[in-house]
């Protein structure tokens, strides 16, 4: 079965270890180094690492083949040899040679045992067992997910550092769901998200700062004022599909983010605006000491200060706002105007032909996620306590659809996996120090080979009937 | 004829600089079946979406039980009892059956709904058998039954159908046509149809236009114009399904 193809897979990998050696030999074979002050930079020659890299990419390229060829138990042994070489005592050039040989190895692995577990999830799911197990996880994943977050706070490994992660996660949680309404939902793709969070943000900034509101009644005020300007998107944009209403939509962010920079009696400009006060409890504030006239929660509850208490009730903020998010979206997709907005993603002629109004659809879809971008943004303000434009760039903006497409448009848990996959993937790598964006990047694009439609393709009728027996009855 | 439903008169189209459609006279009655054959780029389904709004007259007028409607935006024109079943089909194809019934009901009282979707099920069984299945996965005559049942779901007084039959085969556009002429006699709904597919198009209609260059050449019954030597020799001859 090899002999015939051998020259040609020899001859693959090959060339893909040239491309490789050629992309290589800058990035890997030299590096600079001071050699003092006289001579100012010199060369480094690190052949070998290259070296080394080109036999795990020619290893790789070949088992590969092979496993496309249907011997994937050859590739997997090769795979093993490679991991267990990277593995082994063996003398290299530096350490991460020995991470990068194990990688190699255990990539090759599963790519080539990939497509029996495929087979077999495919049968273990079409087993009528496995298929009421299907649905049962599809129906109790989200639930479980759910308690988990309820009890996070209370468990032994729920230190400062994960709550903050939590608080971040489902902030962006919030964000994926609301932006999912735009893009996911309407299919209308927009990139400048980021704006109408600055806009709730700089809401509650001001607001709480120069006439002394409460986070609580600012809430519902930033909403508005997102959704206002989320109208006001979303009236130029009407007529624009696509492509062209992505780059109005990434100078529209563009535009806020700048305004707020230059607009420097009104927002402070690029110096930001700090001593935000944080969210209360019934009038109570967190802090150890209450300024005049106002109590701690501490003392409201009778229990002891503790720095974490701010942060526990911050998380179950951003959790309910983020519950409300959601739920809002599910109702919404059941109403005819989220039918509509799924109708005009799919087809906006046979929605005209129908007589569903595209402008007020559409605007109701900018303004509706404006609205939870606002939310998201006041309560950013109140956690940070500081806001300035450089929370707010178009990097933020990418990272919210990032979560979006990457969850599977318009899925809700999707956004989820996705959230706590590119948020807390780059946190959890920290400890890889300088190749933790090379993680991260591996991780993506592993996701966009083996799931290339989003992690959660599928999506869920919103209305499932049960299947009648007899044609024309109800 | 007295009080047609709709009264297309001095009707000019525009793209851009190019004119598509050269003043179009055309009356559709209550309750007719009316039909537009032409050849390929003559126009018709130009008239067609003009009716809707989209684009709009440039000249003429377009009446519907005697207001003008030219001007208006095409969900209004929906609104005013026209449904459309657009050419292509344009199911929503990641939607179930179902819910692209639903989308066509949009318009419609809620409390209908039920009624309406037996009676779509009625006509077509198949969308019955395949309720739950996503728009996108049916074989093209079933879209196209789809199509026709989320246009009836808005309990139209005037529909309007841009080639129906593209791309089905024998044996389904005859099922089509026949379930057109149901709708028309059963349901009481007017037709205007657009077909490239003269011969099936004349035989069920009551009368037709044949459109050329933008303009209208010939009109007359459906039978007059089957018989017609002009019309046979341009979009008859050379074999018809």
């Amino acid at each position: 079965m090899v002999g015939p193809r051998l020259p040609a897979m020899l001859k693959d990998a090959g060339l893909t270890t040239l491309v490789a050696a050629a992309l290589g030999i800058f990035i890997v074979g030299f590096r600079t180094v001071d050699v003092g002050s006289r001579t100012g930079l010199g060369f480094d020659y690190e052949f070998a690492d290259l070296g080394v890299a080109l036999v795990v990419i020619f290893v790789g390229r070949f088992g590969l083949s092979l496993a496309s060829i249907g011997l994937r138990w050859p590739a997997i042994a090769l795979g093993a040899v490679m991991a267990a070489v990277g593995a082994s005592p063996l003398e290299l050039p530096s350490g991460f040679l020995h991470w990068f040989v194990v990688l190699g190895g255990v990539l090759l692995a599963i790519r080539a045992a990939w497509p029996w577990a495929n087979q077999a999830f495919a049968t273990a799911v079409a087993t009528p067992g496995g298929r009421a197990l299907d649905r049962l996880a599809a129906k109790w994943i989200g639930v479980l997910m759910l308690g988990f977050a309820l009890v996070l706070p209370a468990l032994p490994f729920a230190d400062q550092k994960t709550m903050d992660l939590g608080v971040l996660i489902l902030t962006y949680v919030m964000l994926g769901w609301g932006l999912n309404i735009v893009v996911g939902l309407a299919g209308l793709l927009d990139l400048g998200y980021v704006a109408f969070y600055a806009v709730g943000a700089y809401a509650y900034a001001l607001l709480s700062t120069q006439h002394g509101l409460g986070f609580w009644a600012v809430l519902p005020l930033a909403g508005m004022f997102a959704a206002t300007f989320g109208v006001l998107l979303g009236f130029p944009v009407l007529r624009l599909r696509g492509d062209y209403l992505a780059i109005v939509t990434l100078g529209f962010g563009e535009i806020i983010r700048l305004v707020i920079l230059n607009w420097v009696d009104f927002t402070n400009g690029p110096a930001g605006i700090g001593s935000i006060p944080g969210p209360t409890l019934f009038g109570a504030v967190f802090a150890e000491t209450a300024p005049a006239g106002k109590q701690t929660v501490a003392e409201m509850l009778g229990i002891p200060f503790d720095s974490n208490q701010r942060l526990i009730f911050l998380y179950y903020i951003i959790l309910v706002l983020a519950l409300v998010t959601n739920l809002f979206t599910q109702r919404m997709r059941a109403l005819p105007v989220g039918r509509a907005w799924e109708a005009l993603r799919e087809d906006e002629t046979a929605c005209k032909a129908l007589g569903i109004n595209p402008t007020n659809t559409k605007l109701t879809a900018f303004a509706i996620g404006a609205m939870f971008a606002g939310f998201a943004g006041s309560f950013f303000a109140a956690k940070q306590r500081f806001i300035s434009p450089e929370s707010f760039t178009f990097i933020e903006s990418a990272i919210i659809l990032a979560i979006v497409v990457l969850g599977g448009m318009g899925s809700q848990i999707g956004v989820v996996l996705a959230a706590i996959l590119l948020i807390g993937l780059p946190e959890w790598f920290r400890d890889l120090g300088n190749y933790r964006m090379l993680a991260f990047g591996l991780a993506m694009v592993l996701i966009m080979v083996f799931r290339p439609r989003g992690l959660i393709a599928h999506r869920e009728p919103s209305i499932r009937l049960h299947p009648v027996a007899s044609g024309g009855s109800g | 004829m007295p009080d047609p439903m709709l009264a297309i008169a001095g009707v000019e189209t525009f793209y851009g600089a190019i004119q598509a459609l050269h003043g179009v006279d055309l009356d559709v009655g209550r309750g007719e079946i009316v039909t537009l054959i032409g050849a390929n780029g003559a126009g018709k389904s130009t008239l067609l979406m003009t009716i809707c709004g989209n684009p709009r007259a440039r000249a003429g007028s377009i009446r519907l039980d005697g207001e003008d409607i030219s001007g208006l935006p095409t969900h209004e024109i929906v609104r005013r009892g026209v449904a459309q079943v657009p050419e292509g089909r344009r199911i929503f194809a990641r939607m179930s059956v179902f819910e692209n019934l639903q989308m066509g009901a949009t318009l419609g009282n809620p409390a209908n709904f039920q009624g309406d979707l037996e009676r779509v099920f009625a006509m077509f069984p198949r969308l019955a058998e395949r309720r739950d299945q996503r728009g996108g996965t049916l074989s093209g005559g079933e879209q196209q039954m789809l199509a026709i049942g989320r246009a009836l779901m808005s309990r139209p007084r005037l529909l309007l159908l841009d080639e129906p039959s593209l791309g089905l085969a024998p044996l389904i556009v005859r099922q089509i046509f026949e379930a057109i002429g149901r709708i028309a006699r059963e349901e009481g709904v007017t037709i205007f149809l657009v077909e490239q597919n003269a011969f099936h198009a004349l035989r069920l209609a009551d009368r037709g236009y044949v459109l050329a260059n933008g303009r209208v050449r010939l009109s007359g019954s459906g039978s007059d114009l089957l018989a017609n030597a002009e019309v046979r020799a341009a979009y008859l001859e050379g074999g018809h399904a």
